[in-house]
């Protein structure tokens, strides 16, 4: 299982890019948390999920 | 007749204890967008006596950002570093200022921030929030990071809080309410996610003072 957003998904072995290709999150808009590190949006593609991982997807707003 | 610098100083270590003001006073923060967060942000770091702010927008003030932000009908037309420098100083005479009239992009951002020990994310564009955030937490690790996403309309003041999401990033906001919805942003609120944001480069700064006293004694 992995951890999103608080949330345990059955999405281990699936990368990134994967994972937020079944979302509706508009990419240009989230920054990506992965066990305390944030993910540069060049390695969603490279970046597999493992069994245990806790992944963050902030999704701003605007305003300001 | 404005204090001397001496006179204020003095008056802020009354108010905040000799090393707090110092933890205060030697630190430099950047606020990214001169709006109704970062002319708020920067009014209430000032007050506070942080030594040091960079200031960056490209932008002027217009009638039509009166309605929230620290600017005055006098002022419609300048840039708003300008007319934040000269706001600030009124209020903090002795406080330093490095601004920087310029959009804040992928290629000038490390060069903008490289002085700042916190950063304060109060763009209005959610992909531009989204940009500052990957690049200060992936190519500026030593930075803090205080953003802010959700803050527009009349919601429940209370829905704003500060969210602690990494050991070097806190989000303020609601996380929900977009300008793009409704009646847009409102003084008040805006004020509020402000204040989370500003409260916390206070604590911040505290915490990192305190760690410090902690080591001293060991």
């Amino acid at each position: 299982m992995v951890k999103v957003n608080g949330e345990p998904l059955d999405i281990a072995g699936k990368t990134i890019a994967e994972y937020l290709a079944t979302t509706n999150y508009d990419m240009k808009r989230i920054a990506t948390e992965l066990n305390g590190d944030i993910i540069p949006k060049a390695t969603y593609a490279d970046t597999v999920l493992k069994d245990g991982d806790s992944i963050e997807i902030v999704s701003f707003v605007g305003g300001g | 007749m404005i204090p001397t610098k001496e006179e204020w100083n003095n008056a802020l270590e009354e108010r905040h204890g000799k090393e707090l003001h110092r933890a205060f006073s030697s630190a430099t923060v950047a606020v990214c967008g001169l709006g109704g967060l970062g002319s708020n942000i920067a009014i209430a770091l000032a007050r506070a006596g942080v030594g040091r702010l960079i200031l960056i927008d490209f932008d002027r003030v217009d009638i039509t950002n009166l309605h929230r932000q620290q600017y005055k009908a006098t002022q419609i037309g300048m840039y708003k570093t300008v007319a934040l420098a000269e706001n600030l100083k009124e209020i903090a005479p002795y406080i330093s200022l490095e601004i920087h009239t310029e959009r804040i992009t992928e290629d000038n951002v490390l060069t903008l921030l490289k002085d700042a020990d916190i950063i304060c994310e109060a763009f209005d564009d959610a992909e531009c929030k989204a940009m500052l955030m990957e690049i200060v937490l992936t190519e500026m690790r030593d930075k803090y990071l205080v953003a802010a996403s959700g803050m527009a309309g009349l919601y429940d003041a209370n829905r704003i809080k500060t969210r602690k999401v990494t050991s070097r990033f806190y989000l303020c906001g609601d996380e929900e309410s977009d300008v793009a919805d409704g009646i847009g942003l409102v003084s008040s609120r805006v004020m509020i996610c402000a204040a989370h944001e500003a409260h916390t480069v206070l604590r911040i700064l505290a915490s990192n003072f305190e760690e410090l006293r902690g080591k001293d004694n060991e």
